[in-house]
């Protein structure tokens, strides 16, 4: 009877560690299942490939956007600033920012969605926190254009704080902006100014579908 | 590559009266960008740049993508990337990776026969990946640093490093030499600006939804292209990014991975970690640490 508790409990932990080990998927495998299931939906979806705005950006809000940390971006943004802000600001900050990063991202894959995706081999060491997984954009015309994701892991996955377009990141190619904005206008002058962009190209992928 | 190469000899000449005019203003407006500071005369330079292309070389561009059918668009891609191959190939190694200049030399000599005179790129599918070298990578492979940011006429977004680079390519430019038909040169030198700048046309649509201040937006996205091209692609972390990963961590114990932790243990929440809801704990979850 004791023994057969005891086998019980092993076959259940070694069944719940398995579970355990499958449930946090790998970083590569990550980028690769969300972009492969993103690209069929806006190749096939027939509202979406009408140029249904609302659709595309559902698409991107419940597909993309749960796999991104929108604080750790803003953060790298913000750079040395971002210790100087207080918790209020970031909260503000990170949503404007994120709305900002959304529309560009939505328009990047709009623009590309006809175009095949490379998976660079990806290695990573067990232990590993912080990899890059590279992806390679096949263009019919053209040269192909690297497209990395930097993912750190959670507790609640992978996930990604930094997309780089042919070694230029999306995230810190703001930081001087950022910076010049806190000089001319402190923390609240560079919200002003998010706010002005984000509503000067809203609703956002209007003007994406529209392209 | 093909881009630093599409101009002549007279945008040789230009080039040099813009380092020399930069020069001159090097002392006006300036916001303290130590990369940057020539600002005031880039920016003017930019939104000259920005005016021509709207008016002429935009225009002329859309037009080439619309009369030109995909596969006569790629065969100009490929021919005029051909060429570039061999001057890709001596910057390889100029910058001591005889590999890649091998690889090089193997993708010019099966696109120049099999792929009849460079049209069809069967050099890419065989696994001779392209490389893209130009001599302002060579120099930043050999230690030359940037220099000041400058925005060139027409030419757009350089360093110093990069414009002595460009003359270099210029210089070196296999289509600028077919002297013996300066007809089919000047054709074959416009068709490659035009080819070049028809390509980009897609990207201009991310960057207009992208940039908060366009001028700055590119000169800091050239400045990063550059960097990790100079590092074909793997650049090592900068100094101030280098900081940044631990910079949550250092300032707050926010955003990294220790904040998912804390916020996971604050909201009581263990499935997907929600932004919105790590936001809201911000004041709560920093001072938490800190009573550990």
């Amino acid at each position: 009877m004791f023994k057969r508790c005891v086998q019980f409990l092993m076959i259940a932990f070694t069944a719940s560690a398995f579970a355990q080990a499958t449930a946090v998927k790998a970083p590569d495998v990550l980028v690769k299942d969300v972009t492969e299931e993103v690209l069929t939906t806006l190749r096939t979806d027939p509202a979406i490939k009408s140029g249904d705005a609302i659709k595309t950006a559902e698409l991107v809000e419940t597909r993309v956007l749960p796999h991104f940390n929108f604080t750790r971006m803003t953060a790298l943004a913000m750079g040395k600033e971002w210790r100087a802000t207080t918790p209020e600001q970031k909260k503000l900050l990170t949503d404007e920012f994120r709305t900002l990063l959304v529309r560009t991202y939505s328009n990047a894959l709009i623009s590309y969605k006809s175009q095949t995706i490379d998976y660079k081999p990806f290695k990573m060491g067990a232990t590993d926190t912080d990899v890059t997984v590279r992806t390679q954009i096949n263009q019919a015309n053209g040269r192909p254009i690297p497209l990395d994701y930097a993912l750190e892991k959670q507790d609640g996955g992978w996930k990604v704080y930094d997309v780089m377009v042919a070694g230029v990141s999306l995230v810190t190619n703001y930081r001087e902006t950022f910076a010049a904005e806190i000089r001319a206008g402190g923390v609240d002058g560079l919200l002003k100014a998010l706010r002005a962009k984000n509503a000067s190209t809203t609703p956002a992928p209007t003007a994406a579908a529209s392209k | 590559m093909t881009k630093t190469n599409k101009q002549s000899n007279l945008n040789l000449r230009a080039v040099l009266a813009a380092t020399a005019a930069a020069t001159v203003l090097a002392g006006c407006a300036t916001s303290g960008n130590p990369k940057d500071p020539i600002e005031g005369y880039n920016r003017a330079m930019f939104s000259f740049n920005e005016t021509v292309d709207k008016a002429v070389i935009k225009p002329v561009a859309q037009g080439y993508n619309y009369v030109t059918p995909q596969p006569v668009q790629t065969g100009v891609s490929n021919f005029f990337g051909n060429i570039a191959d061999i001057w890709t190939g001596v910057n390889n190694l100029l910058q001591g990776k005889p590999g890649d200049a091998l690889s090089d030399a193997g993708r010019v000599l099966v696109n120049s026969t099999i792929g009849i005179l460079g049209l069809f790129d069967v050099a890419t599918p065989m696994g001779l990946e392209k490389h893209e070298e130009d001599f302002g990578q060579t120099l930043g492979r050999w230690g030359v640093g940037d220099g000041a940011y400058v925005v060139l006429p027409i030419l757009g977004p350089r360093t110093v490093r990069d414009t002595v680079g460009l003359a270099a390519d210029i210089y070196t430019d296999p289509v600028r030499d077919a002297d013996a038909h300066r007809g089919y040169r000047n054709t074959a030198i416009a068709l490659r600006a035009i080819d070049t700048r028809a390509d980009l046309l897609k990207a201009e649509d991310a960057l207009e939804a992208a940039a908060l201040d366009k001028y700055a937006y590119v000169r800091d996205a050239y400045l990063q292209h550059r960097r990790s091209a100079i590092y074909d692609g793997n650049p090592p972390r900068q100094a101030d990014d280098a900081a940044l990963p631990s910079l949550p961590a250092d300032n707050l114990t926010s955003t990294g991975p220790d904040e998912a932790s804390w916020n996971l243990l604050l909201v009581g929440q263990s499935d997907i970690l929600d932004v919105k809801a790590l936001e809201t704990q911000e004041p709560a979850e920093a001072a938490a640490p800190a009573e550990q």
